[in-house]
């Protein structure tokens, strides 16, 4: 009963971190099965699972499980909490209550969720839930209701995680050492994200609590018959949206500069300042382009211009953080072919070619012709799938030990990688073709001539699928063969390396002194 | 050792998580399937009696010594950031207002208002409303020297009359929601006007509840002139509904009619 206590009522960084990971695992696991369910019904000729309705609610939840209950818990959860007090050196989060309330928030979210699928007819609108489809005429019953309910319930989580990760960054710090220019860069990505989330959360759920009393209370904020418009919906949504992305990738590119600083043995990234101003103007220039979802509504083209040119300039910062990267590796003498580094190259490599067709989009020219087609999925795929599912890889390689003082089988560590860059390149280089060949996305069914490229797509889900169930082997054996980590073979330089391995419940009980 | 102190572990965020999972529930099941008030207003009383129980434990904490001045510190940041999202929130209705106003469609006959609405008249109960507000502004204003200097019949004075300002505000604008010939659901203009001016009102009853109980701390002795963040707190807040109301009022009672 205590041991129940204990994981229920805990204010423990690392305990609520253990829990967000294991909540995230699992998420990630149903958002997987949806999305092998997806792919089973597109790698097959004709109807295969039931009518278009049932896979709209599929693909609409894959993409909320994913989003929300998979790789922001993962990122910002899981990796936040366990790292943010080890690095700064500091006992536990500004707010451990508070922490666990964001945790446990979660748990309501997903249950609401998946309870919009069971119940009545599921929403089958796409994540991004547009009136007027989303409407009660359309979407008649309490599917949507529901969905709304567990968006809500998972923004008040994020927001007050932020809230807590933020405070935690700027005010613990208790040795003047650590100043803000001598922050890791995962603590720096962790802000900007959270102040993405403080800022684009809530704009999001004024959007959907209008959708909610257009739904509920007659009201008629996107019925043009009252006087409203469902672009408002759309400008609202995409003002949360395009923040999102950034929050899904920026504690991704945390991730990746510690692993490179660790694998290259070197002293310092290179060029610290400009990885901060970098990630700070991703951050910022993420709230002025949001209309680059919206190309084909009928915008002004004056309007189009402006968000073509400015989403065009995030290219710059992102191009300099991957040079950077790449300028780190350059020369390191014994750079490995450990497990984390492989899926940090992979990131680099993959994600570099997912910010070029975002490029392609980022015209609105072209986007006429490719929104809405595969070649948007293929893109967010390549960025998402590749590049954060990467990163978190990456970074669940490299501080596993840190997280239970057990090291991970190498060997099958490198299998993994390996089938995994194959199963998801399979599965999303072939949607390019079928987005330029005009096959549009959120379809069930499609013509003869995209029939090949959808069935490699689907084989390499196939692969995906098992290379999936061999990492659940890796983490069992990992914790059946108890392999204790006395030493760490690569340049170990924060500050979560420093205590002895496992990291004892309490940690940095007194104020650290840095020396440098 | 370390200015921050260990939290103990606590029930109540699980206790919350439940509670608003029983709260969105009954209201889904309220929107569809007739599930009475009631049974939203049970888990509703069951989160404001679990919200009370945390705060009193942040209170405690605070009774016995453990908010030192760094923790003093992130409570501020904190506090900020929590007024900067519900900024955001409020950006996105007054979004929706602008959205809707500045071209009206053919729909509402592409005027402001549109054609049948009969709007409040501005210079009668929201411009008091306005003018309540604003003295609950300079009345918390003077709590706040008040405390600040130590004086207890003062502070608890000003800081009275600045709740009864509140509750004021929320009866003023409760007749007029009675009195108002258009409801939440005459178009676009209903919406935004509801929404918009029901959301703030919400706010105004939180932070009205926030004084009050900062109040109760005060009257208990319970804030000193060099800490009294929970005041302070409060105080932030109301300033924040106060400068929501003045652009509401702007926007929506004056350049909206």
């Amino acid at each position: 009963m205590t041991n129940l206590l204990r994981w229920l009522t805990s204010t423990n960084h690392k305990d609520i971190g253990t829990l967000y990971f294991i909540f995230g695992i699992w998420a990630g696991l149903i958002g997987l099965s949806m999305s092998f369910l997806i792919r089973l019904e597109l790698g097959v000729v004709g109807s295969y699972l039931g009518d278009e309705h049932l896979y709209n609610v599929l693909v609409t939840a894959h993409a909320f499980v994913m989003i929300f209950f998979m790789v922001m818990p993962v990122s910002m959860g899981g990796f936040g909490n366990w790292l943010i007090p080890l690095m700064l050196g500091v006992a536990d989060m500004a707010f451990p209550r508070m922490n666990n309330l964001s945790f446990w928030l979660l748990v309501p979210a997903f249950m609401f969720l998946l309870l919009s699928s069971a119940i009545d007819a599921g929403v089958g609108t796409g994540w991004t839930v547009y009136p007027p489809l989303s409407d009660s005429s359309y979407h008649s019953g309490i599917s949507v209701d529901l969905a709304i309910f567990s968006l809500h319930l998972s923004g008040i989580s994020s927001i007050l995680g932020s809230i807590n990760f933020l405070t935690t960054i700027i005010c613990s710090r208790t040795t003047k050492s650590i100043s803000l220019d001598r922050l890791p860069l995962f603590l720096w990505a962790v802000a900007v994200t959270a102040i993405l989330l403080i800022t684009s959360l809530p704009v999001l759920a004024g959007a959907i609590t209008m959708l909610l009393t257009d739904r509920n209370f007659n009201t008629s904020f996107f019925d043009p018959a009252g006087g409203g418009n469902p672009v408002l919906y759309q400008h609202l949504f995409w003002f949360f949206g395009h923040p999102e992305v950034y929050i899904l990738i920026l504690p991704g590119f945390g991730i990746v500069s510690h692993i490179i600083l660790a694998y290259s043995f070197k002293k310092e990234i290179f060029g610290y300042y400009g990885m901060v101003y970098a990630m700070v103007s991703i951050g910022l220039l993420g709230f002025i382009v949001w209309a680059h979802h919206m190309f084909t509504v009928g915008m002004d083209v004056d309007t189009r211009a402006y968000f073509t040119a400015a989403t065009m300039t995030i290219a710059v910062p992102t191009g300099v953080k991957i040079f950077k990267w790449l300028a780190s590796l350059y020369g390191s003498k014994n750079v490995s072919t450990s497990v984390p580094l492989l899926w940090v190259k992979g990131f680099i490599f993959l994600f570099t070619l997912g910010g070029l067709t975002g490029i392609m989009l980022s015209n609105s020219s072209i986007d006429v012709v490719l929104h809405d087609t595969y070649y948007v999925v293929a893109h967010f795929h390549y960025v998402l799938s590749m590049g954060i599912v990467f990163a978190i890889f990456a970074g669940f390689f490299y501080w596993f030990p840190v997280f239970t003082g057990l090291s991970l089988n190498d060997y099958l560590g490198k299998v993994h990688f390996y089938m995994t860059f194959v199963g998801v390149n399979l599965t999303f280089f072939p949607q390019h073709f079928l987005g330029l060949s005009g096959m549009p996305r959120r379809y069930a069914d499609y013509p003869d001539c995209s029939f090949v490229w959808n069935k490699i797509s689907s084989l390499g889900s196939f692969m995906t699928i098992f290379s999936v169930m061999l990492f659940i082997v890796i983490l069992w054996e990992a914790f059946v063969s108890h392999r204790t980590v006395m030493f760490t073979y690569h340049n170990a330089v924060h500050l979560e390396w420093s205590p002895r391995l496992p990291i004892s419940f309490h940690s940095h009980v007194e104020s650290i002194k840095v020396f440098y | 050792l370390s200015p921050f102190m260990a939290v103990q572990s606590s029930f109540w965020p699980f206790l919350v998580s439940l509670v608003l999972f029983s709260l969105m529930s009954n209201l889904v099941l309220w929107f569809h399937l007739k599930l009475s008030f009631t049974m939203v207003l049970f888990p509703g009383l069951l989160l404001v009696t679990t919200s009370f129980l945390w705060w009193k434990d942040l209170n405690r904490e605070s009774m016995i010594g453990y908010h030192t001045h760094k923790l003093e510190v992130s409570l501020r940041v904190a506090m900020l950031l929590f007024i900067l999202s519900e900024v955001f929130f409020f950006v996105s209705f007054f979004w929706a207002f602008y959205d809707a106003s500045l071209s009206p469609t053919i729909d509402v006959g592409m005027m402001w208002p549109p054609k049948g609405i009969v709007t409040l008249s501005v210079y009668s109960v929201p411009l008091l409303n306005t003018i309540i507000l604003l003295t609950s502004g300079i009345t918390v204003t003077w709590a706040h020297h008040s405390i600040m200097n130590n004086y207890f019949n003062k502070s608890v004075f000003s800081l009275g009359i600045t709740v009864v300002l509140g509750v004021y505000f929320l009866f003023m604008q409760w007749v007029e929601y009675n009195e108002a010939q258009f409801s939440i659901a005459d178009g676009v203009y209903g919406s935004t006007f509801f929404m918009a001016t029901g959301f703030h009102g919400m706010h105004v009853m939180v932070g009205t509840i926030f004084l009050f109980y900062v109040l109760l701390n005060l009257v208990d002795c319970k804030l000193l002139y060099n800490h009294h963040f929970s005041f302070e707190a409060a105080a932030w807040y109301w300033h924040f509904v106060d400068v929501v109301w003045l652009i509401l009022f702007i926007s929506i009672y004056w350049w909206g009619s």
